[in-house]
């Protein structure tokens, strides 16, 4: 056990953990900002493998990184946008057309990389951006300050979100449409107005958060998320709907899920128990959930369609 | 009036599909042989360049070899990894009257036993396994995938500097607990004081995982990394990134990194399943078990051409090969 307390080994469990983070962070926020306003969106996971394939598209064809990101943020607003048209305009059951969206998304990514590449080539992600002097900190700059920029991205979007949702009067908007939309209504915000805004821009975060792990793993694969959608979902219960929340929870995947990898490889983790070791992530997070649910309600208005005078 | 229309549109849908599917069916061979007729349900894509990929490229080698798409028909479903959608797909195939269903996945075992009584002129295959529960119309196959894993193993050790190597497996079970047992114990066999870490990451298809996997195996000192299942393009993504050498299995898997992967065991099932149509046609719908190994050319060990593998190391593995063939090794089952 002592070797896994060195610090050469926690820097790499530590980094890891925080790669590992990223796209779940990306998804989280964004539909923190959906669900703030009132609308469940669980195609997360879907619109996140659109924006993979699409961003891993775009690299394979000489596009370049940044115009992958592009292209991955521009499938995530098309996915949002016809999103909030089922949930807001025609008042479907969210949870439902959620799904629905998953089940669309994770067909037609795969569809479009059989039909339109075939067999998996690489591509090269981000290099490492090195913080200039924090990144040499010791111990701490390699743990924090050389990864690539979309790690930063995802970590910056949380005093963005945070700033957003509690300092400016869209946050305030979204906030009020959440809890009362009649009363946000009768103060002539448009209701529909806002929730397609938070519901295109998380799926837009979406998307990037998609593009992020297949420009990061350099590689795309049928369900190459694996469900990250539905944990991110998850995580934003966990955060009690506060950015700051949700980057905690996030945290504490990824970071559990890198111990564990890291037990593992140290044969500290013995292989009779690996199953149980994979676990692990989940069952924290379930439980930090139970402790922590107690004390946050939701938005009073999640998953209910808003109709005025109805 | 508009429910009228809205009610005769929807059956005229409705026809127009089933007419569709009719005519498929029918085909427009009206040719006095009917093809071959081959489905497959296999849990992951069948471009992983692993597992799935494995099967298909083994069925469209059968194919060529038996004259193509008109004496051959292949259908698939992939991407079923629910056993639940795996079971309807093959059930629905052997409904069709397809003339050999292969359920790919060894998941599907208790499904198979289950739908192959209620279609005796169906032929079934189970893969990767090695029971054929008895049933007549039930064919099974597996990979000795510890034999080129063996190789690969005894290899990895000649070639590794750091004394460490690293084995990134999904969960400890069937064809990737045998490989990846085979690789430790030809490493150890070649120089018992190099390290193996072995780390089963609990996933078949979490690829970031799969990545960080390596990296903490890289972390730990290996350069020279091994995995199997289709989240190892992860590993082999960071293997490249790093500069480490890579050994794949199932599949071909050099062109995910050219510069690093030394060799790869492919399995060629069409070693198999030309004894599996044979028999079919000749009126035998099951009851064998085969194993593709290297001695019947199942199993290859297909070198990198573009990689500069030392012709003493090279050597090596292939003297390893022919003694696993001809008996001088005996390469651990697993334990």
């Amino acid at each position: 056990m002592g070797e896994f307390f060195t610090s050469a080994v926690l820097v790499s469990t530590v980094a890891s953990g925080l790669r590992l983070s990223t796209s779940y962070l990306f998804a989280a926020i964004g539909e923190t900002f959906g669900q703030r306003s009132g609308v469940l969106n669980l195609g997360v996971d879907g619109i996140m493998l659109l924006g993979a394939f699409g961003a891993y598209y775009t690299v394979l064809n000489g596009g370049g990184l940044w115009l992958g990101m592009v292209v991955a943020i521009t499938v995530g607003l098309v996915m949002g946008l016809a999103m909030a048209f089922t949930s807001v305009t025609l008042q479907a059951e969210q949870g439902i057309s959620g799904i629905g969206f998953y089940l669309f998304g994770l067909g037609l990514s795969d569809l479009l990389f059989q039909k339109l590449v075939g067999t998996p080539l690489p591509i090269r992600g981000f290099p490492e951006l090195r913080i200039p002097l924090l990144a040499d900190l010791p111990v701490v700059g390699e743990m924090l300050f050389s990864h690539s920029i979309v790690v930063y991205a995802a970590f910056l979007l949380v005093p963005v979100g945070a700033f957003v949702l509690n300092r400016t009067t869209l946050g305030l908007k979204i906030r009020s449409v959440g809890e009362n939309p009649e009363a946000a209504d009768t103060l002539g915000v448009s209701v529909a107005g806002v929730r397609y805004f938070t519901v295109m821009t998380g799926s837009a975060l979406a998307g990037l958060g998609g593009a992020a792990l297949a420009t990061e793993l350099g590689i795309f694969q049928q369900n190459l998320t694996a469900g990250q959608g539905f944990i991110a979902v998850a995580l934003v219960y966990f955060g009690a709907w506060r950015p700051v929340g949700v980057m905690a929870g996030s945290l504490l995947y990824g970071l559990v899920a890198s111990v564990v990898l890291q037990l593992k490889t140290l044969g500290i983790i013995p292989r009779s128990a690996s199953e149980l070791a994979a676990m692990l992530p989940a069952v924290l997070t379930i439980l930090a959930l139970v402790v922590a649910v107690q004390r946050e309600r939701q938005p009073a208005a999640l998953t209910k369609p808003y109709e005025r005078g109805a | 009036m508009r429910k009228l229309i809205v009610v005769v549109a929807a059956l005229a849908l409705v026809a127009a599909a089933c007419g569709g599917a009719g005519d498929e069916a029918g085909g427009g061979e009206g040719a006095a042989e009917q093809p071959f007729r081959i489905a497959v349900v296999a849990p992951s894509a069948i471009n992983d360049l692993a597992f799935s990929q494995s099967i298909y490229d083994g069925l469209v080698a059968i194919q060529e070899e038996m004259g193509g798409p008109t004496k051959v028909e292949l259908a698939v479903t992939d991407g079923t990894f629910v056993v639940e959608d795996a079971a309807a797909a093959i059930r629905d195939y052997a409904a069709q009257g397809y003339d050999l269903v292969i359920a790919h996945g060894s998941q599907y075992g208790t499904s198979l036993q289950e739908i192959a009584p209620d279609f005796p002129d169906v032929s079934f295959a189970w893969g990767t396994a090695g029971d054929t529960f008895g049933l007549p119309n039930v064919f099974a196959y597996e990979a000795a995938s510890n034999q080129g894993g063996y190789v690969m193993g005894v290899m990895a050790a000649a070639l590794s500097e750091s004394g460490v190597v690293g084995i990134i497996g999904p969960i400890e079970v069937g064809d990737a607990k045998l490989y990846v047992d085979g690789f430790a114990a030809g490493v150890k066999a070649q120089d018992p004081t190099v390290d193996v870490t072995i780390n089963y990451t609990g996933s078949f298809s979490d690829v970031a995982l799969a990545a960080e996997a390596a990296r903490a195996a890289i972390g730990a000192g290996a350069d020279v990394l091994t995995g199997t299942a289709q989240m190892v393009v992860g590993a082999v993504g960071v293997a490249q990134e790093e500069g480490v050498l890579w050994f794949g299995t199932q599949a071909d898997q050099t062109q995910l990194a050219p510069e690093i992967v030394v060799a790869s065991q492919v399995y060629h099932w069409e070693v198999v399943l030309r004894d599996m149509i044979d028999l079919i046609q000749q009126g035998t719908l099951g009851g064998e078990a085969y194993v593709i190994d290297l001695a019947n050319g199942g199993e290859e060990i297909a070198f990198n051409p573009g990689f500069d593998l030392p012709a003493d190391v090279k050597q090596l593995g292939q003297d390893t090969i022919q003694g696993i063939i001809d008996g001088s090794i005996v390469v651990p089952a697993g334990g």
